[in-house]
């Protein structure tokens, strides 16, 4: 046991705070029991996701509230939705927090890069977020998906390539007005390598903006891949995702509302976890606020 | 100030020029012919390729792109695959109400997201703020078409407030907007919040509040105008949004909007109403980028046009 | 011109056939009232020439007339325009009589010469129309598909009131061509006139005329005071209006706001409308021309072996299928769907089986089974009967990954010679263009159909069974009909017995309207007039 850690005037690292948090712990607790269910959803279920069983559907054809056996219904196939909803964690995960997250990263990169040097490397890369944002994502989608084969991973893909415009305006933005600040002005003044002002001083300030769109992005490239797979560019029936069971059912929401309110709360569920931890790591590695965490 | 203003709006057309050869390509590229859906399921063999060479489909992909761009100069967009229609009277008998939608619903959204937003962020922490939070992550994670749906189903069939869709007057823009403001609030409800936040922990802030300025008018002439900058740059995101089309609200609603155009279009490989909505939805989205890069310095003085 | 000289050999005369079976005008149906339908599409163009889709069908016959008729509600050939015709003994030479005082919505009378007009502009390839096809047994249709003639040789105006049209070939079918929405008379000047745009601006004979429309939002569609047919058409003014979501659409019926929901029930909305006895009464259900099938490419191996396609015919759960519609639809195990002459109630199909498929899939020398590929429209429920399908196969061994796309897509993989291993028919299921069987082999089962582009999706060539299409197609005479129909029957008998399909059910056709509407129910799931027959719906006050 080294003398640091139990010594109590020195000050807590990150993780060590944010674990004192007990809202981020929450969150914590919530993505790893999502991740979890992604992973273990074979042990987990009774019935496989696609599995149509006869008494899944009552005798008119139409699909069973959440009740004995079938601990979130079926769906209008007989199929078990607790089933489809942890098999569906999977490609949420992938779209709502890698592909989601790559375009965040992307978008801040290059918002970061253009809001800071400006002159033509700042104009070029705006126009061609620009261009970006007029680029017709949806035929990208259908040609690679004909190209290709129509995968998750196209989707992702396509969600990575083409949502980051949005986090890069915004961030082009706030770094901009951030880089005339006095204070950036006087670590240049002071020697700061450009690297040192960006990572220290100005990320930081992007941190809250990075959060929102890493976390309310969860849930639109979540509901944004049903739109695609609707079209033929993602995942097929009769593969789940939290977006596509929403997708196909909402028009039943009347009759079974089960079908449409359970994944959404499963997707509002994951986006507040992030959401939680994000927040709470923003607070942790805030400039302004060390030392009151 | 002019010459940047030259500058932009040749960088705009060199992009639209970028966007419609990109579209043109990925069209031409899509295995889906659309000379089958033309002609039909009981067409013979000699009646597609007539109907090609009709067309223009059976040029090499330059020629049938110089062609399409010759049309565009003169404000001939062509005419639709299916309907035959002229793609232009198309999109201009629908322009209208978008726009009106995008300008309603916008206005919504700004409505209802900074009041949420400007709220949270002064009651930080407290029960008000995480309520409003919650708010925006379930508006965001909604599905369109089941809160139109409930919407219009508890506001227009049931209490009769308003008609049950419909385009023509301010009593149809109601919902559909008001829908749209919902739909959309969670964002700038959060982003304003963060950005409140920021601001008001600076020193500036502080200072202001330290020589005793009211706390009204230190959020409103103070913080505000500089928390509201991100905001900008997501109207213009939003332009685009809207342009390319709310299909389902739309839908929904019945307003004769581009949004369903588009998506008709897409499904059918309906190519020139294809390549003429991407165009009109860059352009607003060009423009919409370039409106809000030249508000930006009035809102924050030290961002110069350079 | 009177033509005295008859240079067809005897030219037999005889007044419309067997037409003692016309309509009898409902006795209840009133004059006047106004109506509002809902579609979510926005109306493609009512160029009876180029207009195809389910949709606009209905409203063009509304707007337009041909030389022959439908009694409505019915499969029942009677005049149109033309009031009586004589046939050649030879059966190639029409002679058509044309009504006096028929009136274009602009005031002109029509003549033979709008008659010539119509059809040559339609096999025009300038026109681009998806029916030219449909003429091909008028003389000279082949020079004008490729250009070498700019009018058919096949049809002469005798004088302004006497059209005659010789084929090249004898054709059962040529009347019900002729009372196909293709074949319906234009209004040369208005043509002219409106050029690329007469969908927009259409003139022509019939009960109803165009009197507004605006783009995206609605149609109005005025009563023709001059109707040629008395007391027709009973309503005084239709408003289309688009853009409606289906659902939508059901809820402003509810209210009372609309009178017809264009697009039917969604299947969201079904249950609970059909539980609902008030509501339920004012549904019309009709079995449909149509049937839902799953084509089999006889291109793509194992499908090549009769013994695997006959395998699958015996997997497939039909009655759950049609449970998880809702009961919309019957299954079927024949081409041809019951209420099209030649369908043979007596023929049994393929009995569901899964252990005799497994047996049969295992003696073709697949005992395992195999991995296929399934093509689906991705608009509901086509998406939910691909999965059941999925699960039915999966049972006798066949592991078949679904390809859920939009329609072009999958009609693009299903033209594709060696491509799209099984389709799913339904959203695209074949529908009757007219009552006749023939219309369903001759573009989705013949050889020639079978070509890249072609809709032939199972590929299937049986150069037999197009030797009898021929053969019973060339059997003209009133007497043959019997025989034909006959013939046909024998022809889709052995088509299953081929199996390139799996039929699976005919759907029916639910219309829901509102109370105030009144009318004959098969005028609300017109076999021909796709879906309302609008001519004949009256208001009841």
């Amino acid at each position: 046991m080294s003398v640091a850690l139990s010594d109590p005037t020195r000050p807590a690292g990150p993780m060590r705070r944010l674990m004192r948090r007990k809202l981020a712990v929450l969150g914590l607790v919530v993505i790893g029991v999502v991740v979890g269910a992604a992973l273990a959803a074979p042990w987990l279920v009774a019935h496989a996701p696609e599995e149509q069983m006869f008494d899944g559907l009552t005798l008119q054809g139409a699909p069973m509230p959440p009740s004995a056996p079938y601990v979130f219904g079926t769906d209008l196939l007989g199929r078990d939705l607790f089933s489809r909803i942890l098999y569906g964690a999977r490609t949420s995960l992938i779209i709502g927090v890698v592909a989601n997250g790559l375009s965040v990263l992307i978008g801040t990169a290059v918002g970061l890069v253009a809001g800071y040097f400006q002159g033509w490397i700042g104009a070029a890369l705006m126009r061609f977020t620009d261009l970006m944002m007029a680029f017709p994502a949806l035929l990208l989608a259908i040609c690679l998906a004909a190209i290709f084969q129509p995968s998750l991973w196209i989707v992702a893909l396509v969600i990575a390539l083409v949502n980051w415009v949005q986090t890069a305006r915004v961030i082009y933005t706030q770094t901009s007005s951030l880089a005339t600040r006095d204070f950036i002005a006087a670590e240049r003044t002071l020697g700061a390598s450009t690297g040192r002002i960006l990572w220290h001083h100005i990320l930081p300030h992007l941190l809250p903006t990075i959060i929102v769109w890493g976390t309310l992005g969860i849930s639109t490239t979540v509901l944004l891949e049903a739109t695609l797979s609707f079209l033929g560019v993602g995942v097929q029936p009769p593969m789940p995702s939290w977006g596509n069971i929403i997708f196909e059912n909402q028009t039943y929401f009347q009759s079974a509302p089960w079908l449409v309110f359970i994944p959404g709360a499963a997707i509002i569920l994951l986006a507040l976890a992030f959401n939680l931890v994000g927040d709470a790591l923003r607070d942790v590695l805030d400039p302004t606020q060390r030392g009151r965490g | 100030m002019a010459s940047y203003l030259a500058r932009r709006l040749i960088q705009s057309a060199l992009i639209l020029l970028g966007v419609a050869f990109i579209t043109f390509f990925l069209l031409y590229i899509l295995p889906a012919d659309p000379v089958r859906q033309i002609a039909g399921r009981s067409a013979s063999a000699q009646t597609v390729e007539n109907i090609r060479r009709e067309l223009g489909l059976d040029q090499p992909f330059v020629v049938q792109f110089l062609r399409y761009l010759a049309g565009l100069v003169q404000g001939d967009f062509g005419r639709s695959y299916l309907q035959k229609t002229q793609v232009a009277e198309l999109i201009a008998s629908r322009l209208p109400a978008t726009l009106l939608l995008m300008a309603a619903g916008i206005g919504c959204e700004l409505a209802l997201g900074l009041t949420m937003g400007i709220v949270a962020a002064l009651t930080k922490g407290r029960f008000t703020d995480q309520m409003l939070m919650m708010t925006s992550f379930v508006t965001v994670s909604a599905p369109q078409f089941v809160v139109s749906l409930i919407l219009l189903y508890v506001f227009a069939v049931q209490l009769s407030w308003f008609p049950v869709g419909g385009y023509g007057t301010f009593r149809h823009l109601v919902l559909p907007a008001v829908t749209l403001g919902i739909l959309g609030s969670g964002w700038y409800a959060r982003m304003m919040r963060s950005s409140m936040i920021e601001v008001l922990a600076t020193d500036f802030i502080r200072t202001a509040r330290a020589k005793g300025l009211s706390r009204a008018r230190v959020i409103l002439r103070h913080a505000l105008p500089n928390a509201i900058l991100p905001v900008i740059a997501m109207i213009g995101i939003d332009i685009g949004v809207f342009m390319g089309g709310v299909v389902v609200v739309e839908s929904v609603f019945a307003w004769p909007g581009i949004g369903q155009l588009a998506w008709q279009a897409i499904q059918r490989i309906d190519i020139p109403i294809i390549m003429a909505v991407t165009l009109v939805s860059a352009v607003a989205i060009v423009l919409g980028n370039l409106l809000a890069d030249l508000i930006t310095p009035f809102i924050d003085p030290r961002i110069k046009i350079r | 011109m009177k033509n005295l000289l008859a240079s067809t050999a005897l030219v037999l005369a005889f007044a419309v056939p067997a037409l003692a079976q016309d309509y009898t005008p409902d006795p209840a149906a009133k004059q006047g009232g106004e109506i509002t339908v809902t579609y979510h599409d926005d109306v493609a163009t009512l160029d009876p020439a180029i207009g195809y889709d389910w949709q606009n069908w209905s409203m063009i016959k509304s707007l337009f007339d041909g030389l022959m008729d439908y009694v409505p509600g019915t499969t029942t050939l009677r005049p149109g325009l033309a009031e009586s015709y004589d046939v050649s003994a030879d059966g190639m030479t029409f002679t058509f009589h044309l009504r006096k005082g028929v009136k274009f919505s602009n005031g002109r009378e029509m003549t033979a010469d709008d008659v010539k007009y119509s059809l040559d502009r339609v096999t025009s390839p300038a026109t681009q129309s998806p029916g030219a096809g449909f003429f091909a047994s008028i003389k000279g249709s082949e020079k004008m598909a490729d250009g070498s003639a700019t009018s058919l040789e096949g049809v002469k105006v005798l004088d302004p009131l006497t059209v005659e049209i010789t084929l090249n070939r004898p054709d059962a079918t040529f009347l019900q061509v002729m009372a196909l929405n293709f074949s319906y008379i234009v209004a040369k000047e208005a043509v002219e006139e409106s050029g690329a745009d007469f969908g927009k601006h259409p003139v022509g004979t019939g009960a109803f005329k165009l009197t507004d429309w605006t783009l995206g939002q609605q149609l109005v569609f005025e009563r023709n005071a001059d109707y040629w047919r008395a007391g027709e058409p009973y309503l005084d003014k239709i408003t289309f209006q688009v853009g409606q979501e289906p659902v939508v659409a059901l809820l402003r019926l509810q209210k009372g706001e609309i009178d017809i929901a264009g697009d039917g029930i969604p299947p969201a909305k079904f249950t609970e409308v059909m539980g609902d006895p008030a509501q339920a009464a004012l549904v019309v259900s009709q079995a449909s021309l149509q049937t839902g099938y799953i084509t089999m490419n006889l291109n793509v191996a194992p499908f090549d072996k009769p013994e695997v396609r006959q395998a699958l015919n015996m997997a497939i759960n039909k009655e759950r299928i049609t449970q998880i519609i809702n009961g919309r639809a019957k299954p079927t195990g024949q081409v041809l769907p019951p209420g099209m002459p030649g369908y043979d109630p007596a023929f049994a199909g393929y009995a569901y089986d899964p252990a005799a498929a497994k047996a049969l899939l295992a003696k073709a020398g697949l005992p395992d089974g195999f991995e296929t590929e399934l093509y689906v429209y991705n608009t509901d429920p086509n998406p939910r009967i691909a999965q059941a399908i999925q699960q039915d196969l999966a049972q006798i061994g066949v592991k078949a990954s679904l390809q859920s796309l939009a329609q072009a897509n999958v009609i693009q993989a299903g033209g594709e010679p060696d491509s799209a291993a099984m389709i799913w028919s339904g959203g695209m299921a074949w529908a009757a263009d007219f009552p006749d069987p023939s219309d369903f082999y001759g573009p989705i089962l013949s050889c020639q159909a079978g070509g890249p582009g072609g809709w032939n999706w199972a590929h299937y060539c049986n150069k037999d069974l197009d030797a009898a299409a021929a053969a019973a197609d060339a059997m003209t005479a009133p007497e043959q009909t019997a025989d034909r129909m006959k013939a046909w029957s024998d022809i889709m008998a052995k088509v299953m017995a081929d199996a390139p399909w799996v039929p699976v059910f005919n759907e029916s056709r639910y219309t829901m309207h509102g109370p105030r509407l009144g009318g004959a129910n098969e005028l609300y799931a017109d076999p021909v007039a796709t879906p309302i027959n609008f001519d004949y719906i009256y208001v009841k006050e």
